[in-house]
């Protein structure tokens, strides 16, 4: 083993759930801590400021884990400065790798969500019509400033560049003590590609109809989960609740497709996939018996790209 | 501005619409040069990467021309096709794309006539709506 690695960690767009699954590392946690130095956890763990790791010097900390994507100039200025502090930066879960569910924010305009944040929910109540400015004066005398909310959701490798990535949402923490480890050992894969098994969910996944001897036919139907109870122990695919763990990666050992939930990509997309959509749109399309079953797939942007969309081809919706 | 003419990517499957381009060549049949023709063993080698590569690297129409349903010349290429077409469409429409800027059509080895229509037909209708939104889109940040 080396000497203690010097970890950074940031949650910027995420929920936090990223930062949750290191946390359920448990026993891996204390047996790897003794050779971890965090030297930043910010928001949720160490008291750590934003000018603490901007005055470290560059490349002194050996990995930093980024979560979540970039919406806000403050995001923006992070991701730069973990760049130029970390040996390693990883893009840490599906937000920071693909855009994750705040992504689908790409299919309408900033305008249109402070708008409904703002003004049409039904709780809401903002009589002076009060939105989010960079800067605003109190008083007459004190200025206060908010990070600037930006027009898209990107992923952290259109920022800067990233070394790795990961997916999940959040990364399953068995496959986060692997990746940890993996890291301590230094033995990381080419700079560029994903940490993953390289596995599909299908591959791990007890309901595939090929590891059950079973034949598989084409979908006769198109299902969504809230119609009726899937069959115990049956490809949910084959049973039309359309599953796209074909495409996703397995390193959370097929958890959701276990509990009659069908896959929806949070793993991201398994090696040489470009565009998660994309291929699912592929995948999915070429298994349906009749072209009329297309028609019926409800919302099928936001079913194909619900991870993915900042970090795909189109990336966000024309207008 | 000099006059804008469309850029259009035609992917042909090499056994039916591939022939019939090559037909309306040798009958002399004329449609737009802006053609851009792709050569794909089949439709159903036609990914929708393929269709929206082509759109994001600046293609202003994209065209996928195939075999008639049963004439697939390995058997169910085409009706894979079908169906990857008709979702992939929903999904650009749904991202804010004109419908009429991808089309799908059968076009036999023999109709080499109609292939030569079906262009000029698509060059004029991309040329009504525009250029690609997506170009337009990045440029403005």
């Amino acid at each position: 083993m080396p000497d203690k690695v010097k970890l950074a960690y940031f949650l910027s767009g995420g929920c936090g759930g990223c930062d949750m699954a290191i946390i359920d590392l448990s026993e891996t946690l204390v047996d790897v801590l003794p050779y971890l130095e965090v030297v930043f956890w910010a928001p949720t763990v160490a008291d750590v400021k934003y000018k603490d790791l901007e005055a470290m010097p560059d490349k002194s900390i050996d990995v930093g884990l980024y979560s979540g994507m970039v919406r806000l100039s403050e995001q923006e200025h992070i991701a730069r400065v973990m760049r130029r502090k970390c040996k390693v930066l990883v893009a840490y879960g599906a937000c920071a790798a693909l855009g994750g569910i705040p992504g689908m924010g790409n299919m309408h305009t900033r305008e249109d969500i402070f708008q409904t944040a703002y003004f049409d929910t039904y709780s809401t109540d903002n009589p002076e019509g009060v939105t989010p400015q960079v800067r605003c004066v109190v008083d007459g005398k004190y200025e206060l400033t908010l990070p600037e909310f930006y027009g898209y959701v990107r992923p952290l490798q259109h920022v800067v560049d990233v070394d790795y990535f990961s997916g999940g949402c959040p990364p399953h923490h068995s496959f986060v003590g692997q990746a940890v480890v993996a890291v301590l050992e230094g033995e990381l894969p080419p700079p560029g590609s994903w940490i993953t098994s390289g596995k599909a969910v299908c591959d791990v996944c007890d309901r595939n109809p090929a590891g059950r001897g079973e034949q598989r036919h084409l979908i006769q139907s198109v299902k969504r989960t809230i119609d009726g109870v899937p069959e115990e122990g049956k490809c949910l695919l084959q049973q039309g609740y359309l599953c796209l763990g074909a495409v996703t990666q397995g390193d959370c050992g097929s958890l959701c497709p276990q509990v009659n939930i069908p896959c929806r990509g949070c793993g991201g997309p398994i090696p040489g996939v470009k565009d998660f959509g994309l291929r699912a749109i592929g995948s999915i399309a070429a298994s349906l018996e009749k072209e009329e079953l297309v028609e019926q797939i409800p919302s099928p942007v936001k079913l194909f790209y619900r991870y993915s969309l900042p970090a795909s081809m189109l990336g966000r919706k024309i207008k | 501005m000099s006059e804008w003419k469309p850029n259009i990517v035609v992917f042909a499957c090499d056994w039916c619409t591939y022939q019939g381009a090559d037909l309306a060549g040798s009958l002399r049949y004329e449609y737009p040069a802006n053609v851009n023709i792709i050569r794909v063993p089949c439709t159903g080698r036609v990914e929708p990467e393929f269709i929206v590569s082509a759109l994001s690297n600046g293609a202003d129409g994209v065209f996928v021309g195939g075999c008639h349903p049963g004439d697939c010349h390995y058997k169910e290429g085409n009706y894979k096709a079908m169906r990857r077409f008709t979702l992939l469409k929903m999904v650009l429409t749904g991202m804010g794309f004109e419908a009429e800027r991808v089309r799908m059509e059968w076009i036999s080895g023999s109709e080499g006539k109609r292939f030569a229509e079906i262009m000029a037909e698509f060059n004029r209708t991309i040329e009504k709506i525009g250029p690609n939104p997506f170009r337009r889109d990045s440029n403005a940040g």
